[in-house]
C-alpha cells in the first residue's frame, strides 16, 4: 500500500472528513453558544481584571508625564553629583505646569513612594516658587530646603524617569536597583516583604498539614460509615460552611482570648494558671488555629469523594492475601487515595496562601499573611501599583505550585468529587 | 487425601447482622480436603454471609468454624492463609499484575527469586505468561478474572475462597473461565469453596453443591443427586425446569402414591417426603422425564392439549395444558419434523412414576 492513504468518500461522494466536519459544525456552534455567556463573564470579571493588574503593576507613566523636560535635562547627568542648573531649570517649569493643573500632590505622592520625605520638600517648593526670579533656579530650589541639595533625592527622580519599571516587583522582594543597575537588598532593619512572604508560605504548608491529618481520618470515617451516621457526620462537616466566615473568626476570637472560654477552661481544671493565661490569639498560633478549622472541609469533601470510590473488597483483598492491617493500608488504600490528598491539599493551600480575613482578625502582628499587607497599601499607602505587584506575585506562586504539583502528581489525577 | 476428616466444618453456626433477624441459622457443614464445594442459593440466602465468615471479614454470632481442625473464629483474616477471589476480581488497581501477585509474596518476606518464580508460575497456570507489567486496567474481564485467580493461588493457600468470581463475564466467557477453574483445582488439588447463584455453573464445577435458602443447607450432595434426587420442593424448583403438580395423597403403598390434583384428575408418584395418606404434597417432574406418545409400560399417560411452542434452536419447548395444570412444559428435540405438534392440537404425554417425585407442599 502507498504512503498516503486514500480518501474515504461517503455515498454521495463527498470526503468522509468534511461531512462528518459539516454535521458537527452545527452541534459545536450550540455547545458554544451555552459556554458563551460563562465565557464572557469570565473574561470580564477574571482575565482583564489580571490583565489591568498587570499593567497597573509596571505603569509608571504618571511621573515620566509630570516631569518631561526634568527627563530629558537629566539623560545626560551621569548621577554623581547634584545635577546641572540645566536640569534644577528643566524641573522648574515642569513643576509650575504641574501647579497650574494642580498634579503636584500626586507627583509628591509618587515620588515619595520611591524616597521617604518628597511630600514635605514639594509643599514647601509650592509656597516658595511663587516669589522665584528668573535665572538660577539651583540655588533658589537648593535653599528652600536642604533636601533638594541632597544627591539622593535627585537619583530616586530619575529612577522614576522610565514609563515602565518593574521595580514594584523588586520592593516586593525588599530589594531594589542601585546607581549601577545592580539588584541589591534594601538596608536590614527594612526588610519587611521577604518575612511575609516566608510566613505566608510556612502558615500555608502548617495548615494544609493539620488539615491533612485531621481530614484524613474523617473522611474515612465519612465513607465507610453506614448511610444513616455518615449523613450526620457529613451535615457537621458542612455546618461551618453554612456560617459566615466572619462569624466563625468572630467565635474563634472569643474562645481563644485570654479570657476566653479555652483559657477559662484550662485554668479551671488547673492546668493553667489564672496569671499565666496562654496567648492563643493575636500571633500566628490563632492564625493556625482558626485557618485550619475554617479550611478543613476543602480537605475532607475532595479526599471524601476518592474515598467512595475505593471498593471495600480491596482492602478485603489485601487482608485475605495476608497484608496486616497496616500493610494493608500503607500499600493499598493510601496510594488509592493519592489523587485526593493532592486536590485537597492543592486546594487548602492555594486558598490559604491567599487568606485575608482570619489573619486579620485573630492574626495580630506575627499572625498576618501578605495578602494582608496587599490590603493595606491598597487602603492606606494607596500603592495600587505596589499592591497589583504583590498581587500577581501571589498569583505566579500559586501557578507555580500547580506546575509542581503537575511535574509531581500530575494535574489528571486531581478528583475534587 | 482422606475424606473422613473434615477440613473445613461449620458447628452450629448462626449469624445475626441487627440482633433481630438470622441470617445464618444453626449452619453444620463438613468440607473434605481437596473438594470444589458450591455454596448455591438465590441472593440472601446466607451464602456469601457463610463465606465472609470463613474468610474472617465476619465474626459468627454462635458456633465455631474449624479448619484443619482449629477453630478460627479469633483469628484475624491475614493469619488465616486462605485465598480469596472476590465479585469484582479486587485487583490492586494501582499495581501492575506481577506486584499485584507479588503482594501476597512480600507480605510473608519471600526473597526476590522465590517471588519471581512462583509469579511465573501462577501467571502460566492462567496462560496469561508475559502479562506482568500490564495495569489491571489494560486487561480484559476474563484476564482480570484469571489475574484475580492465579493471585489466590499464588502463595499456595490449602483453601481459595470464590465469591461469584464470573458474575460480571459475559455467557461465553463464563463457560470457558469455568472450565478453567475447574482444571486448576483437578491440576492442584485446592480446596475449593465457590459461592454463586448460577446453578449452571454450580453442575458443571463442583464435586459437592450445598443449596442454600433462608439461612439454612437445604440440601448437600453431588450434581447429579442433587438434581434428580431434591430432597425437597425447594430444591427441585431451585435447580433445573420443574414440573408441578399440587395435590393431596390418597393411596400410598408398594414405594407408589396417588395423588389426587388440585385441579383435578390423579396421578401416580415416588413418595419422597410424604408418609402417610392424607398428606398435602408437590409432585415434582423433569421436562425431560415425560415424553410424547408413551410406550406401555408407563404407569402415567395422559392427553394434553398444546397451548404455545417455543423455539429453542436444538429443542423446542412445548406448554400444554395437562390435567388442569397450564404450565405443564414439555421438551421435544429438533430432530423429525412431527406434523401434530401445533398449537391446538391434543398429544399423549407420559412418564414413569418414579420420576414424579412427591414432595413436602412447601412452595418458595
Amino acid at each position: 500500500m502507498s504512503s498516503e492513504t486514500q480518501q474515504i468518500l461517503t455515498t454521495d461522494g463527498i470526503p468522509l472528513e468534511v461531512s462528518l466536519k459539516k454535521v458537527e459544525r452545527r452541534n459545536k456552534f450550540k455547545a458554544f453558544l451555552l459556554v458563551a455567556p460563562l465565557l464572557f463573564f469570565l473574561l470580564i470579571v477574571y482575565i482583564s481584571p489580571i490583565i489591568g493588574m498587570l499593567f497597573n503593576s509596571v505603569d509608571d507613566r504618571m511621573v515620566t508625564n509630570a516631569l518631561p523636560k526634568t527627563f530629558v535635562a537629566m539623560e545626560k547627568w551621569d548621577g554623581k553629583e547634584l545635577p546641572s542648573e540645566e536640569v534644577f531649570e528643566a524641573f522648574y517649569i515642569d513643576f509650575q505646569k504641574l501647579i497650574e493643573e494642580e498634579k503636584e500632590g500626586k507627583l509628591s505622592t509618587q515620588l515619595n513612594y520611591e524616597k521617604n520625605g518628597f511630600k514635605s520638600i514639594i509643599k514647601k517648593l509650592r509656597r516658595k516658587s511663587k516669589s522665584f526670579e528668573e535665572g538660577n533656579y539651583k540655588e533658589q530650589i537648593m535653599a528652600v530646603h536642604e533636601r533638594w541639595s541632597d544627591v539622593e533625592y535627585w537619583r530616586a527622580i530619575k529612577r522614576r524617569a522610565p514609563s515602565y519599571s518593574y521595580s514594584k516587583y523588586l520592593k516586593g522582594v525588599d530589594m531594589y536597583q542601585n546607581q549601577e543597575g545592580k539588584f541589591v537588598q534594601v538596608e536590614e532593619d527594612r526588610r519587611i516583604y521577604k518575612k511575609l512572604w516566608v510566613r505566608t508560605l510556612k502558615i500555608a504548608f502548617y495548615v494544609t498539614l493539620f488539615c491533612f491529618l485531621m481530614a484524613y481520618p474523617i473522611a474515612h470515617l465519612l465513607a465507610t460509615l453506614p448511610m444513616k451516621y455518615s449523613n450526620l457526620l457529613m451535615i457537621c462537616v458542612l455546618l461551618p460552611f453554612w456560617t459566615s466566615l466572619l462569624v466563625r473568626t468572630a467565635s474563634w476570637m472569643i474562645l481563644l482570648q485570654q479570657q476566653g472560654v479555652v483559657n477559662d477552661f484550662l485554668v479551671w481544671i488547673g492546668l493553667v494558671a489564672d496569671d499565666e493565661r496562654l496567648v492563643m490569639m493575636y500571633n500566628e498560633t490563632g492564625t493556625y488555629i482558626a485557618m485550619t478549622q475554617i479550611l478543613l472541609p476543602f480537605m475532607v469533601l475532595p479526599l471524601y469523594s476518592v474515598m467512595k470510590t475505593i471498593s471495600p473488597s480491596l482492602v478485603r483483598a489485601g487482608k485475605s492475601l495476608g497484608g496486616t492491617p497496616f500493610t494493608t493500608f500503607w500499600k493499598v488504600y493510601f496510594p488509592l487515595t493519592i489523587p485526593g490528598i493532592g486536590a485537597g491539599s492543592l486546594l487548602v493551600f492555594i486558598l490559604a496562601i491567599g487568606y485575608y480575613i482570619t489573619p486579620e482578625l485573630v492574626g495580630g502582628a506575627s499572625g498576618t499573611l501578605i495578602s494582608n499587607m496587599i490590603a493595606y497599601h491598597m487602603k492606606y499607602t494607596l500603592d495600587w501599583s505596589f499592591a497589583s505587584a504583590m498581587g500577581l506575585m501571589l498569583l505566579a506562586g500559586v501557578l507555580a505550585i500547580y506546575w509542581v504539583y503537575n511535574k509531581l502528581v500530575g494535574i489528571d489525577n486531581i478528583k475534587l468529587g | 487425601m482422606t475424606s473422613s476428616k473434615s477440613f473445613v466444618k461449620f458447628d452450629k453456626v448462626d449469624k445475626s447482622y441487627d440482633g433481630k433477624v438470622l441470617v445464618v441459622k444453626d449452619l453444620n457443614l463438613d468440607i473434605n480436603e481437596g473438594e470444589f464445594i458450591t455454596m448455591l442459593g438465590p441472593s440472601g440466602s446466607g451464602k456469601t454471609t457463610c463465606l465472609m465468615m470463613l474468610a474472617g471479614f465476619e465474626t459468627p454470632t454462635n458456633g465455631e468454624i474449624y479448619l484443619d481442625s482449629k477453630p478460627i473464629s479469633r483469628i484475624p483474616p491475614h493469619k488465616r492463609g486462605i485465598g480469596m477471589v472476590f465479585q469484582n476480581y479486587a485487583l490492586f488497581p494501582h499495581l501492575t499484575v506481577y506486584e499485584n501477585l507479588a503482594f501476597p509474596l512480600k507480605v510473608r518476606k519471600l526473597s526476590k527469586n522465590d517471588i519471581d518464580k512462583k509469579v511465573d508460575k501462577a501467571l502460566s497456570m492462567v496462560s496469561l505468561s508475559g502479562f506482568e507489567k500490564r495495569m489491571p486496567n489494560q486487561l480484559s474481564g476474563g484476564q482480570q478474572q484469571r489475574v484475580a485467580v492465579a493471585r489466590s493461588l499464588v502463595f499456595d493457600p490449602q483453601l481459595v475462597l470464590m465469591d461469584e468470581p464470573l458474575g460480571a463475564l459475559d455467557k461465553n466467557l463464563r463457560e470457558s473461565m469455568q472450565y478453567e477453574i475447574k482444571h486448576i483445582h483437578e491440576n492442584i488439588g485446592v480446596t475449593v469453596v465457590y459461592v454463586t447463584h448460577d446453578q449452571s455453573e454450580a453442575l458443571t464445577m463442583s464435586s459437592r453443591i450445598a443449596v442454600f435458602n433462608d439461612g439454612k443447607v437445604q440440601q448437600l450432595s453431588t450434581p447429579d443427586k442433587l438434581y434428580e434426587e431434591p430432597v425437597n420442593s425447594f430444591v427441585a424448583e431451585f435447580i433445573g425446569e420443574n414440573n408441578t403438580f399440587a395435590g393431596e395423597v390418597t393411596d400410598i403403598s408398594g414405594g407408589k402414591c396417588k395423588v389426587k390434583l388440585d385441579t383435578g384428575g390423579e396421578i401416580i408418584s415416588n413418595p419422597i417426603s410424604v408418609k402417610s395418606k392424607g398428606e398435602k404434597t408437590k409432585v415434582s417432574l423433569r421436562p425431560e422425564r415425560a415424553i410424547i406418545d408413551p410406550e406401555d409400560k408407563m404407569d402415567n399417560k395422559y392427553k394434553g392439549k398444546i397451548e404455545e411452542i417455543i423455539y429453542h434452536g436444538d429443542h423446542a419447548r412445548v406448554r400444554l395444558n395437562l390435567l388442569g395444570n397450564k404450565e405443564f412444559i414439555l421438551k421435544i428435540p429438533n430432530s423429525s419434523a412431527r406434523m401434530d405438534i401445533k398449537r391446538g392440537n391434543e398429544i399423549k404425554v407420559g412418564w414413569n412414576s418414579h420420576d414424579a417425585r412427591a414432595l413436602d407442599p412447601k412452595s418458595i
